[in-house]
């Protein structure tokens, strides 16, 4: 793990590097440099099998964090590679020509927190959501009560309870 | 929607859009799928016939339900067990049918998605009547544990009528059969006319169908 984490410094720059456990790392690269970073480590390094991609909503920082996980199933490692995006006009470059299942990540990610990946196969197709018309839903400004309240016909008599009140008040 | 911009809306699938096609004599034809492909007449309300009649059919359609193996959410998993030899509800004359065509009870097991809810509807509307809904679980009540989900519907009851609720989340098989039983009891006793209500109320059903739905890409009712 070592020497993998000291090879991909040397060539591009990673930062923050987190030795979550013995066979996972977390490190942060820049976003120019991301898909460069991640060829490299299917083509030369071994990791050719890819875990998922996730993202993130900063909003207090207006980013969004992608985060790519990657597995070498021979040495049995895993690294995480996060970068960072501007929340404005969020885009990604595509990395579905490494591996075909990216595809399907980045159309969720597109539908759930509006990223766009360029290029992508069928990534402006609905995946879960058909027909929606809102910001989308995985953003944090997103307001997910309001939005089921005003549209989904609530039953009315649903009561709602502090769990420590209500507990100090019947274990009294 | 008029004809002409129906091609133009982004929601209508390739094959309901309008176009031509070439028939085996080298015609050219027309196609309007949904115009053309299905029934797109409004439902009916079915007169009952007289009493004893009425109370002899109703006693034959409460002992032979036919339930269509449709799972929505977490709640199919109850179906396996309840129609094998453990639960068996074969004994009660309760069944599983593939198609919607040949069933009358609709079990919509569990929560349902806004894409789900969008295949019930058709599915619902596709069987024949007198038709019965069992709904399972809390989900289909209020919502249950999704009930501030940006993608679950809170009331079955607005989108199909229901005739039991079967509480629970989720409830067991026995609980089920206990649902059969009350549906049986209702159906006896002539109070199970969902298909009717549908009919009746089919303008306010299809108001609530449409404000949830944005993509209504299909036609109004088809069966």
């Amino acid at each position: 793990m070592e020497n993998i984490i000291k090879d991909i410094q040397n060539r591009f720059e990673v930062s923050d590097i987190v030795n979550q456990r013995d066979n996972i790392t977390f490190v942060t690269c820049e976003k120019e440099k991301t898909i460069a970073l991640i060829t490299h480590m299917k083509k030369n390094l071994g990791f050719k099998h890819f875990v998922l991609m996730t993202a993130v909503d900063w909003i207090e920082d207006g980013l969004f964090q992608l985060t790519y996980i990657l597995n070498n199933p021979k040495k049995k490692l895993d690294v995480a590679i996060r970068t960072f995006i501007s929340r404005e006009n969020a885009t990604m470059e595509t990395a579905h020509k490494l591996w075909k299942q990216v595809s399907t990540y980045q159309r969720e990610l597109k539908e759930m927190f509006g990223i766009d990946f360029p290029g992508s196969p069928r990534v402006n197709e609905s995946f879960i959501l058909e027909g929606w018309n809102d910001i989308p839903p995985y953003r944090r400004d997103f307001q997910t009560k309001e939005y089921a309240e005003k549209t989904y016909f609530p039953r009315p008599g649903r009561k709602t309870n502090d769990p420590s009140e209500y507990m100090k008040k019947n274990m009294s | 929607m008029t004809n002409e911009n129906k091609n133009h809306d982004k929601f209508l699938h390739e094959e309901n859009k309008i176009r031509e096609v070439e028939a085996p004599d080298g015609s050219i034809i027309k196609v309007d799928p949904l115009n053309d492909y299905f029934l797109t007449d409004r439902p009916v309300v079915r007169e009952p016939k007289n009493k004893v009649v009425e109370k002899f059919l109703n006693w034959a359609r409460a002992e032979s339900l036919w339930v269509l193996g449709f799972g929505t959410g977490c709640g199919s998993i109850e179906i396996p067990p309840l129609v094998t030899p453990r639960f068996d509800a074969y004994r009660f004359g309760v069944q599983m049918r593939p198609t919607p065509r040949q069933s009358n009870v609709f079990i919509i097991s569990g929560y349902l998605a806004v894409k789900t809810l969008k295949r019930v509807i058709r599915t619902y509307e596709q069987m024949q009547g007198p038709k019965y809904v069992l709904a399972l679980g809390s989900c289909t009540i209020n919502g249950g544990m999704y009930w501030d989900s940006y993608n679950t519907i809170n009331r079955l009851d607005h989108f199909i009528p229901v005739d039991v609720y079967v509480a629970g989340c989720m409830p067991r098989p026995e609980a089920l059969l206990a649902g059969f039983a009350k549906l049986k009891e209702r159906i006896k006793a002539g109070r199970a006319e969902g298909a009717n209500e549908y009919a009746e109320k089919f303008d306010w059903y299809k108001a609530n169908q449409k404000k949830i739905i944005n993509d209504w890409n299909m036609p109004d009712y088809n069966w």
